[in-house]
Order: structure tokens, then sequence, then C-alpha cells
């Protein structure tokens, strides 16, 4: 005779679980993954292997000893968060520098909120984040991408400004926008395919495209939040660039620069730190399309999508109160 | 052009593997336990003592209340005991035993395949025919059908939907139905159409039963040719969701109107029916015949031979499963219904009741529930909702037991589809934890609304 289970229904379940969708996350990164380490070498795989290891590390130790709860780490969040960390630091990070920017990432901004879905930042842009205010020395020495097996690996790196520095400082001096740009010799082609300096992330933005469609034929993430972020940057910065094109930089640009793309598409998609309405979604879009584009324009900072994420992470959990999906019968 | 539902619902994947198998006459057990609470509302009265004599069709229990209905003997033979059984779940229930003894139809009832399409005119005769042929919804609630089809006065019927959906994975039995006594269905729906004195009649297929709705296309259009009775009944194809066959999703699917919370289909002008309950008004009108049959689904993926049976209502389960091959090795669970709403079965012994539509056999990996995890505010749960709810907020709410926050958040609307539990990647058992906290807040709801009364 069978042994029969008895539940309450319903007695089917999704073939999808934390882990599964962590994972398509992983992989949607492979793409920018394996870009970054063929154009800034073996360092970048360095950065890599430190952020990811610490990370899932950190998460063990510390539900493990701390907070003696059930580990964790088996859901793979760890492992995506030590990737963006890493994508979103420069090839040339010291090692222990990515422990720190780790330790912040777990341990302050996802384990002290209670873990997984409990957090309200951005665990890896709080590391990020902290890190460009601690040690600004080594978050803004950009390599020159030189090349898997190019011969600017090491010491003799070639060091360089991320266009959105080179602009800001350029325009500090005096230069139009259009001086700058021709001076540094950028080119679209360049920034969408490869080899502008900046972020390990940053590198290529096909390669984070190719990734956002993964996602969405994944049914990971909606798109709604990523394109209102790069749909506001691109109006937004039109208006201004049409105003005064010397001084403000072209839409185009603005997309493909900043880690803008890397940003939208894997952490403002972040579950737990986005609004679970589409109404919710846009407003958040279009509020981190917009910081962002303000501080590029007229902060102290470069490029502002770290930040312009972190500001908007604050409101969610108004934006969830505020907006809900229309209930059946309840007009 | 296909219509479906506007908040919410999932893809359980369709898994309809018995929809070749023909229905087939199960042959008649030994003995039947017939319950008296076999709808919504108050159980019937036994009308018999044991002892009795008693043929198929003839009444065995009288309704208990105004929503009641009459029970009929589904078979010949004698009353053996009048008493407390346990049903599927393992409550007791008034049930009437009879063993069987020949197969002795009571004489009035008209068991010929002929089909009648001359429609009575009379509708308070065919009302009082469907009230005494006891029957009852068999989309799933149960509700005494006479009552659903006398509106109360004020209120008018403007659409009548006959929900062929079938959105549960697995069931089969009413496309089966649809295929093999289509035309019944037809005049039992231009019926209903009388009755409530509506001009529009749609019959709702999901458009994963291409097969279903072409037929029904071609019935109505060789009826309409026979009788102005059959005008205005129509087809409509459906996008294929779950829970479509769900009444409220329905009507919005169809109407593109919502009933308000707490009201009746009726209040914006529609009358749900379901298929098999077409056929037993046919039946019940056209052929004097009650519900003493009903067709069930016996499926599962690691059943070796798929079926639909036709079995009279009473039969024990356990014969049912034997005359199918026993219960597979690997199953783990047997479900009375489909997979998403069905109940699983606690008690084999358990007999069918009139709205028995399947028995599933689920394995170990269909159906094992996994370990849960905290959740990841990823917002599947709201967007899987039909009735545009936040399972996750109201899990929360029900597990602080914050009763306010709970009856505000609309937990009394949940409609216990479970496309929030089988959506959560957490595996949090949102619906478990909501069912509950759904009654506590409806019995809030109910005792606040008697006090209003008396103190008035």
């Amino acid at each position: 005779m069978n042994r029969l289970i008895v539940s309450p229904s319903p007695h089917l379940h999704a073939e999808v679980s934390v882990r599964s969708l962590m994972l398509d996350v992983v992989i949607a990164l492979l793409p920018a993954v394996v870009v970054s380490v063929i154009f800034y070498g073996l360092r970048e795989l360095s950065v890599l292997a430190v952020s990811v290891i610490s990370c899932v590390l950190l998460e063990y130790l510390i539900t493990k000893y701390l907070l003696k709860k059930q580990n964790t780490t088996g859901d793979l969040s760890a492992v995506v968060t030590g990737i963006l960390l890493a994508l979103n630091l420069p090839a040339t990070t010291p090692w222990w520098i990515v422990f720190i920017g780790s330790v912040v990432a777990i341990g302050v901004a996802k384990m002290t909120f209670g873990g997984i879905g409990q957090n309200v930042f951005n665990p890896a842009l709080t590391g990020r984040v902290f890190l460009l205010i601690s040690f600004p020395k080594y978050l803004t020495r950009w390599e020159i991408p030189t090349g898997l097996f190019g011969k600017g690996m090491g010491t003799d790196a070639v060091s360089g400004a991320t266009p959105l520095t080179a602009i800001k400082e350029g325009l500090m001096q005096g230069s139009s926008v259009h001086d700058i740009m021709t001076a540094h010799g950028y080119s679209y082609g360049q920034m969408l395919f490869s080899n502008i300096g900046g972020s390990a992330g940053e590198a290529c933005a096909i390669a984070i495209i190719i990734g956002f469609v993964y996602l969405l034929l994944r049914k990971v993430i909606k798109p709604y939040i990523t394109l209102s972020i790069l749909g506001t940057v691109a109006i937004v910065s039109c208006l201004f660039w049409l105003g005064d094109p010397s001084r403000f930089t072209d839409p185009l640009f603005n997309l493909l620069t900043g880690g803008l793309l890397l940003g939208s598409t894997f952490m403002a998609t972040d579950y737990a730190t986005s609004p679970m309405s589409i109404k919710g979604g846009l407003i958040f879009g279009i509020g981190i399309g917009f910081i962002t584009l303000m501080i590029r324009y007229f902060g102290s900072y470069p490029e502002g999508v770290s930040f312009a994420i972190l500001i908007m992470n604050s409101l969610v959990p108004l934006l969830n109160r505020w907006f809900k999906q229309k209930k059946y019968g309840r007009a | 052009m296909s219509h479906t539902f506007s908040i919410g619902g999932i893809h359980p994947g369709e898994r309809k593997i018995s929809r070749d198998c023909s229905i087939e006459a199960m042959p008649v057990p030994d003995t039947v336990y017939i319950s008296v609470a076999q709808h919504i509302g108050a159980p019937a009265k036994p009308i018999v003592a044991v002892g009795d004599k008693v043929v198929t069709g003839q009444p065995i229990a009288e309704p208990g209340g105004f929503v009641s209905a009459y029970i009929h003997s589904s078979v010949s033979g004698t009353v053996k005991s009048i008493g407390p059984r346990k049903d599927l779940a393992g409550k007791q229930q008034t049930t009437i035993e009879i063993s069987v003894e020949g197969d002795e139809w009571a004489e009035d009832i008209d068991r010929t395949d002929s089909l009648v399409t001359v429609i009575p005119d009379d509708n308070k005769a065919i009302l009082e025919k469907i009230r005494t042929c006891g029957v009852v919804g068999l989309g799933g609630a149960t509700f005494p059908t006479h009552v659903k089809l006398s509106p109360p006065p004020g209120k008018k019927c403007e659409t009548l939907i006959i929900n062929g959906c079938e959105c549960e994975p697995y069931l089969t039995s009413d496309f089966r139905t649809m295929m093999e006594k289509g035309e019944q269905v037809v005049v039992g729906t231009a019926i209903i159409k009388q009755v409530l004195g509506v001009d529009k009649a749609v019959i709702a297929i999901e458009d994963n039963k291409p097969e279903a709705i072409s037929h029904m296309k071609e019935i109505i259009e060789k009826l309409f040719k026979l009788s102005s009775k059959f005008s205005g009944i129509s087809v409509m194809p459906m996008i294929s969701k779950y829970p479509e066959g769900g009444e409220k999703q329905l009507i919005d699917a169809v109407m593109h109107r919502q009933v308000k919370s707490g009201g009746l289909p009726i209040d914006v002008g529609a009358v749900v029916q379901n298929i098999a309950t077409a056929l037993a008004i046919y039946d019940a009108v056209q052929k004097n015949k009650p519900i003493i049959e009903n067709s069930i689904t016996v499926t599962g993926d690691c059943l070796e031979k798929q079926r639909n049976l036709m079995v009279r209502v009473g039969t024990p389960l356990s014969y049912i499963m034997d005359y199918a091959g026993g219960i597979p090795a690997d199953a783990v669970k047997i479900i009375s219904g489909g997979p998403m709403m069905g109940k699983a079965v606690s008690n084999p012994d358990a007999a069918t009741l009139k709205g028995t539509s399947a028995i599933l056999f689920l394995t170990s990996p269909q159906t094992e529930r996994k370990i849960q995890s905290q959740c990841i505010r990823c917002g599947r749960c709201a967007e899987a909702c039909p009735m545009g709810l936040e399972p996750f907020l109201l899990n929360k709410l029900a597990l602080n037991d914050d009763d306010e926050g709970l009856e505000a958040n609309a937990a009394q609307d949940c409609i216990e589809c479970g496309c929030c539990l089988y959506s959560c990647p957490a595996n949090i058992p949102l619906l478990d934890v909501i069912r509950v906290a759904k009654a506590k807040i409806l019995g809030i709801i109910k005792a606040r609304a008697k006090a209003a009364a008396q103190s008035k």
C-alpha cells in the first residue's frame, strides 16, 4: 500500500527557485565577465575571483557564526553580488580593497538587514560606493584596456581617464565637449563593442545587452525599469544637448558610458531593492535616469549611476505603498 | 479574436494526457455510498429508511433548506444503512448505503440516446424539473442550479456564460463531454437561456481545445437551423491561462466587467454555468434524468492507461482506482479534482459526489513541497494573483495576526486558486497561510454584519 501525502492545494509548483533565478543572472552576466577578462587580462580574473570568493565566504561565515542560521549561500545570490561588485571596479583594484568592498556589500548592506530580500540598498553598489568614497585613489585609476595577452599587463599598464571623467575635467578647463571627444579619440563604435576606460563591466555595451535580452527571455526581470532609466537618460540628455552641445554630452554618449547599461540591467532590477508594481517601477526608473544625468552634468562626480540607484533604493518602500496593482472588482 | 482575463494568471502546463480517451461507462459497484451533503448549502434530508427497495433515479433525500438539493439513488437495490461515513478528507457525513441489485431505473426516465431538441415553453416547469432532478453546479462549487437560475427581483441577466475552459491541468471530462455530447450541451444552454430570458449565451472554450471550439460551432449552426430558440448562442475561444475557468475571471474575460468584492455575478449581468451542468440540465429537462452519474477523468503521468469514466454517484474511489489498474507504485498523492484546486484524498474508500471531476495520481517529484526559504521580494506572487492581491503582504500580515491589515488588503477576496504558492521561488506556503486568514476575516465580516443587523 502506498504511503499517501495529504496536503492543501495547489499540488504543483513552477520549475523555479531562488537558486534557478540567481543562476540565470549569473549566466546573463557571463558575456560581460568574459569580455572584461579578455579586455583587462588576468588581473580582472583575480578581481572577480577575490570578489566572488569573499562574498560567498563572508555570507557563509556570517550565517553560521554570527546569525547561527541555516547556510544560505546555496541560493547563489552572494555569487551574483560578487560578480557585480567586481564588474563595478577597475581591474587594477588591489585584492584587499576588493575584499573590503565584499565586507561592506555582504556584511553591511545585505546580512545586517536580514539577508536576501531584506536589504534596502543594492549590496554590490553599496560596496562600490563605500570604496569610491574611502579609496578614491584606487577607484579612479582606470586602466586603458590592453587585452588578455597585451603588453600593457603588469605595472606599466597605461592609466587614463574614463570618457566621463575626461569630459568633466575638460569642461572644467574650458574646452567644449566636441573638442574633448576629438582629443581623446572616442567613438561610439568603441563604446558599443570594446575598449573604453572604466569599470571592467563597462568595457562592452553589447555584452550587457546580450545579458539583458537573456534575462527578459528567461522572464527573470521585466523590461520596464531598465527601459525607463535608459529612456529618461536619452530624452533628458537630448534636451540639454540640443540646448548647448558644447557643454552637454549627447544622448548616445550618456547611454553608452559610466556603467549605465550595467546598472540599469543588473542593479536597478534587483528584486528586493526595486518596486513591485509597474507604475512604481517606472517612477523608480525615471528617478534613476534623471538623478544620474543631474550628477553627470552638474555634480562633482563624473558619473552618477551608483548614487542614483542607491538614492532611489531608499524610496522603494514608499513606492511599494503608493503604487499597488489594481485589485479585481475594487475600482 | 481571443479573450482572456485582465489580472494575473499562470501557465502551469496542460498535461491533458487523457484528452483522446472517450468516456466509457464504468461497471456499477456492489455497494454505493451516497452522501446527503453533495452541494453548497444545507445537507439534504433522507426520505428512505433502512431496508427500503430503491430504483435508479429515485429521490432518496430531499432539500434541507432553500439552498439545498435533491439526492437520488444512483443504483437499484436495498438501503443497507443511513449514518455517518468518512468523506475523502476523513470528515464524517451522513451517507446512505445501498447494496446493488440489478439495474432497474425509475420508469419516467428516458434512457434512449435520441436527442430531444424541442424545448418546453413553461419556464416554471423547467425550473421545477431542474430542482427535483437535483441539479447542482458541476464546475466545482456545486451550488444548487435552480437557485442560481432564479435571479433576485430587480437583477437581470445580460449574458449567459457556459464555462468550457477546463483550465486545470490534466482534466479532460468537460472536453470529452463537448466532443461526445455537444448537442445535448447546446440544448441545455438554450434551456438556461430561455429560463433566464437572456438573448446572449457564450460558450467559452480555451484555445488549447481547438477541436471542441470547431465542433461546438458546427453544432450551434446545425441546431440554429432547427429552431430560433438556438439563436444568440456563440463560441468564444479564450487564450489558455489558469484560472480562466474561475467565475470572476471568466466574467472579466468575456464581458470585461468585474464583480465587486462580496458581490454576485448577477450584479454585473452575468450567470455562469459549467459544461457538465448544461448537460445535467438537458438530462433533467429533456430526459427526466436526475444526476445519478458523472464523467470523471482518471489520470496521472504514473498511470499506465488514462481514462474518462462515466461513474455512478457514490462509487468508492478505491473501486474506480482498482478498475483503472490500482494505485500506481510511485504515486504519493491522490487528488480528487485538478492539481491546482483539487483536494488530496486521505481516505481512498470515500465515495464520489456529483461534483467529483477527476482522480489524479501525482508522483513525489511532481508534488513534493520543497523547503521554504526567505522571501526575496521578487513580486511573482502578486504578478500571478488573478485577484490583484499581494500574497507576500497577506502572508506577513497573517503571521502577525494583523486582522485590520488583512481586511484592508482584501484577504477576503482570495479565490484560493493557488497561483501564488505555485509561483513562489522561495517555496513559501502562501496560500496555506492566506486560506486560514481569509476564513478568519470572512468570519469577522459576517459577525459585524450580524451585529449591525441586530442593533437596527
